[in-house]
């Protein structure tokens, strides 16, 4: 939109006449831009008092870390338990995401079309707390019988490899949730693109004989790419975050496991703070805030990521 | 009649051959044959022992098959192609629907046992086993969550302000950015950001309702900002024009025509923002703790949230446990209806006083 694409040399149109600036629009001017400017430091203020209150678990030995062998030691398996359950929410979410935002944009009825978004966009709103209470009410019971199948048929994959969880509180138990909660916001982006390709190619290749899946493949799909990408990325930022849902769903007992249907999993940094700070004092306290610290700079750079593959896109698309 | 026939062969041939190319299924074929496809699912599952998830799976496979070999067969490749792309994305539309039903089915039937006068007058002190409330809770979460709005919505209005009326250049671009990134900080680091603030001051172990105010703000600053920069795009040029064309200066502009333009769109974006950050649990969990008792004064002391006090009584309900985890059920679904209550209330602010823009 008008974000990036500015030129830069062109000459401000003049705002009040003649040179006087009257002292209202000046203080209103100022004030506009402190309100900017403060956001700016607010996230400078984030890392900064992030940084000072991790600092001490990073200087301290690393015998007195919980766990005994350092920080890296202790985050490490954390960092993959993160990644672990967002990956398996991204590899869920995104099909079914970019179905649906077909669906709502091409193949359902038109006048049903913005109601469903609307009770897709519902799914976002829901606090991630009550995920929680669903996942291991529901959701987790449900997916028992499944997790006993596959430890007995494909047991001879690693991720099957069992024992099956009674309770289903497990690692994959955890990304279907994690895909839940993300399907809202990939889908929300998806449909907003997929929407806007040119109405221009879509009728010409529907003209030319195409039907309605050739059309969606050739002109709707190669144009709504970098839009999936970056809204791929961005329910990876929310699945990486995500806290409570995961402290209250997964059964985690620390370690490094690919195993997603056991009762014993990694587990995540957000869902570790959560479950560790309210009983922490003295070091323990700045070993979290350090954790916290490293999932702020990886949402961070997945963020700016996605955030850079979206405004590319809005560049070249002309239509602003 | 004969002098007709000799010329319509000649004619008629080519068009013929065109239809041909585009036989079609009957229009209640396809239906039916789904319909076929689903009973011979669902008996198939009744003879392997029947269970209502199996069933359905088979029945959605095999009448999707039924409908691909079908169209395959009478209307060639293609098209059968676009009808089994027809049917998986309605089936992935479908399946999205069954955790929002199922959620909103289980908060539901467990939540309803204790939504009770009881629940919103009393709150937990003193309470074990039977009985209690959430009157702490729901006061406690009021208040934050209104001061977390003092804070938020002038910040948010005035950054959204300088990025659609003043912003230009390096500036403008770097905060459009950061508030994107921002978008995505995990609430916990919101959360961890408020306690190292004010652990600096006060010292480890604070705990504060205010504490959990900053935190919520820093998720719901960038929140605000990029709604409300959308809605006041969307006033019209020729409104601030015409203000300039008359000699009003540009603050007065903004003030008296850009925002009154816009107020149902930031009236909506204020209620979508409140409901985005009225649920986070994480960073009040860690700032603001928990109490039985009720304490509304944000400046001291630990206070009793909604989100907190539904996580506190399902994971460490005590003994009896029962009646710990029907109160948490019963926060759970009073903060679904007050999301939802607040998401319904912005689409009708958004609905009834947007402004008639005759476009």
């Amino acid at each position: 939109m008008t974000t990036t694409s500015a030129p830069p040399e062109t000459p401000r149109p003049p705002e009040a006449p003649g040179p006087k600036r009257r002292i209202g629009d000046r203080v209103f001017a100022g004030t506009t831009t402190g309100a900017g400017v403060l956001i700016l430091l607010v996230l400078a203020g984030v890392a900064i008092f992030l940084i000072s209150e991790a600092w001490p678990a990073v200087t301290a030995p690393s015998g007195d870390i919980a766990g005994g062998d350092g920080l890296g030691a202790y985050i490490a398996p954390l960092i993959f338990g993160t990644l672990l359950a967002a990956v398996i929410a991204l590899l869920i979410a995104t099909p079914l995401a970019v179905a649906i935002a077909l669906y709502i944009t091409y193949y359902a009825p038109r006048r049903l079309a913005a109601g469903m978004g609307y009770v897709i966009d519902l799914l976002a709103a829901i606090p991630s707390i009550v995920y929680g209470f669903w996942g291991i009410a529901a959701l987790a019971p449900a997916l028992v019988p499944f997790y006993e199948w596959a430890a007995d048929h494909l047991g001879f994959i690693p991720l099957f490899a069992g024992p099956a969880s009674a309770t289903g509180r497990t690692m994959l138990t955890a990304g279907i949730m994690l895909a839940v909660m993300i399907l809202p916001i990939i889908s929300a982006i998806s449909r907003e693109v997929f929407s806007q390709a040119p109405a221009l190619h879509r009728e010409a290749a529907l003209a030319l004989g195409a039907t309605r899946w050739e059309m969606i493949k050739m002109a709707v799909l190669p144009y709504g790419k970098s839009g999936v990408i970056g809204g791929a990325m961005l329910g990876l930022g929310r699945a990486l975050g995500e806290t409570l849902a995961i402290a209250i769903v997964l059964s985690a007992s620390g370690g490094i496991s690919f195993n997603l249907i056991s009762s014993t999993n990694p587990s995540t940094i957000a869902a570790n703070i959560a479950l560790k700070f309210p009983e922490s004092t003295g070091l323990d306290v700045n070993t979290l805030i350090a954790s916290g610290l490293a999932l702020f700079v990886i949402t961070l750079g997945v963020n700016m990521i996605a955030r850079w593959i979206i405004n590319r896109r809005a560049d070249f698309s002309g239509a602003n | 009649m004969t002098a007709t026939r000799s010329v319509e062969p000649a004619t008629a041939a080519p068009r013929s051959g065109l239809v041909e190319q585009h036989r079609r299924l009957p229009r209640l074929a396809l239906p039916g044959l789904f319909v076929l496809g689903a009973v011979v699912g669902v008996a198939f599952s009744a003879l392997t022992g029947f269970s209502v998830v199996l069933a359905v799976i088979y029945a959605v496979v095999l009448g999707t098959l039924a409908v691909y070999v079908a169209s395959r067969a009478v209307e060639g490749s293609r098209k059968a192609l676009d009808r089994l792309v027809t049917c998986v994305v309605t089936t992935a539309f479908a399946v999205a629907m069954v955790p929002l039903v199922s959620l909103v089915w289980t908060v539901l039937s467990r939540g309803l046992k204790r939504l009770d006068g009881e629940f919103f007058n009393s709150s937990m002190l003193g309470i074990v086993g039977q009985g209690g409330g959430a009157y702490h809770a729901i006061f406690g979460t009021l208040v934050i969550t209104a001061i977390t709005t003092v804070v938020s919505v002038p910040i948010g209005l005035l950054t959204a302000i300088y990025l659609v009326e003043y912003g230009n250049g390096r500036l403008k671009r770097w905060i459009t950015f950061l508030v994107d990134v921002m978008t995505g900080i995990p609430s916990i680091v919101a959360g961890l950001f408020a306690f190292a603030l004010f652990a600096l001051f006060f010292g480890p172990g604070v705990r504060l309702g205010i504490m959990g105010s900053i935190a919520l703000s820093v998720l719901m600053i960038p929140v605000m900002v990029r709604s409300s920069e959308e809605v006041l795009k969307l006033v019209p040029n020729e409104l601030r024009e015409a203000a300039y064309a008359l000699g009003v200066p540009k603050w007065r502009t903004i003030l008296k025509v850009v925002l009154p333009t816009a107020i149902a769109g930031l009236a909506t974006a204020v209620t979508l923002a409140v409901a985005r950050v009225v649920g986070e649990t994480a960073p009040l969990l860690i700032t603001v703790g928990i109490i039985n008792g009720t304490n509304l004064d944000p400046f001291s002391g630990r206070m009793a949230t909604l989100p907190v006090f539904a996580y506190y009584q399902l994971t460490q309900p005590g003994f009896p446990p029962e009646y710990a985890i029907d109160r948490a059920w019963t926060a759970a679904l009073l903060l679904i209806i007050l999301v939802m209550a607040l998401n319904v209330v912005a689409r009708l602010i958004s609905r009834f006083f947007a402004p008639k823009t005759g476009r």
